[in-house]
């Protein structure tokens, strides 16, 4: 059984980092549409896939959260990128694979992966 | 539709979350011999009166203004109803609601568990002013985890931090396989 020991050991680890992270406003927020319409689509493994990709290349300036139905169903899963500063991009009918893609292309190297982009697809 | 029952305890932990609970209590429990896996979701949310209770099982029911359709609570009521189970919903205002879907186990139309642990661990880590307590039993041997408790030893530390994420992540994991041998259902 894993216990609750190794998260005091984490505690300890971690106390002296405190205060360190990136808390201010020029976050950039990656949001994932995760309501019955998302769910149904898709949209957990999308959603995992990004955390886990976020927190493996140290993306320590993005977050990675969630929202509910905006109301584009069809288009589900909906992945939203919102930099500080930029037009907010709108990724539709997402997979792991095309997530990790963004991850690659345009949180690691800022540059948009226009082929899955709402106003690309749809026109 | 969904494709497994773990996606639906997502959605309807995420109405949950929508109705202001700070605290959301999940329980697994699945027993072969008596041929049982039951599925029971309750919150400390606002609660609904009698009126909209009535209506939530509606398809065409929902508070959302972004589009016209629910499904959620129907999607997974009639999940439980066509391979020979229950579903119930339990709500008071000011109180909170509870669900409990049972299903036959062996019916051929039972959709899989599914990744329960993804659904566990996406809410805890997305919704870091919640509280959850999750309990899986697999024929009578069990595991909880229970975020207060973390939270007691973290301290100010936020469970969505990348070394916490991971350690529930592992949690989850290396306690189901204990209880369950690794059997998915």
């Amino acid at each position: 059984m894993k216990t609750l020991e190794e998260l005091k050991a984490i505690r300890e680890s971690m106390q002296s980092q405190l205060g360190l992270r990136n808390e201010s406003s020029n976050r950039t927020r990656v949001v994932v549409g995760m309501a019955t319409c998302g769910i149904a689509s898709g949209a957990r493994p999308v959603l995992t896939t990004l955390s886990d990709a976020v927190q493996q290349k140290g993306l320590t300036d993005v977050t990675v959260t969630q929202t509910g139905c905006i109301g584009l169903c069809q288009y589900e899963p909906i992945v939203e990128v919102m930099e500080p500063g930029k037009d907010k991009i709108t990724y539709i009918k997402m997979t792991p694979e095309k997530a990790l893609e963004v991850v690659e292309q345009h949180l690691v190297r800022g540059q948009v992966v226009t082929k899955y982009t709402i106003a690309e697809t749809i026109g | 539709m969904m494709t497994e029952l773990s996606l639906h305890v997502l959605d309807v932990a995420n109405n949950s979350i929508r109705a202001n609970a700070n605290l959301i209590e999940i329980k697994i429990i699945i027993h072969r011999k008596a041929d049982l896996l039951k599925i029971k979701i309750s919150d400390n949310g606002c609660g609904m009166d009698k009126e909209q209770l009535s209506k939530v099982e509606d398809p065409f029911f929902t508070t959302r203004t972004t589009r016209g359709v629910g499904l959620g609570i129907p999607f997974f009521k009639q999940a439980a109803i066509s391979c020979g189970g229950n579903f119930k919903i339990e709500s008071l205002p000011e109180c909170g609601t509870k669900v409990v879907a049972t299903f036959s186990l062996s019916h051929i139309d039972r959709m899989p568990l599914g990744d329960i642990n993804s659904t566990i661990h996406t809410l805890i880590t997305l919704n870091p002013t919640v509280d959850f307590i999750y309990y899986y039993e697999f024929d009578h041997r069990s595991f909880q985890l229970d975020t207060r408790e973390f939270r007691d030893i973290l301290g100010n530390i936020p469970l969505n931090t990348p070394e916490v994420s991971t350690y529930i992540k592992e949690y989850l994991k290396e306690n189901q396989r204990e209880v369950d041998d690794g059997i998915q259902v």
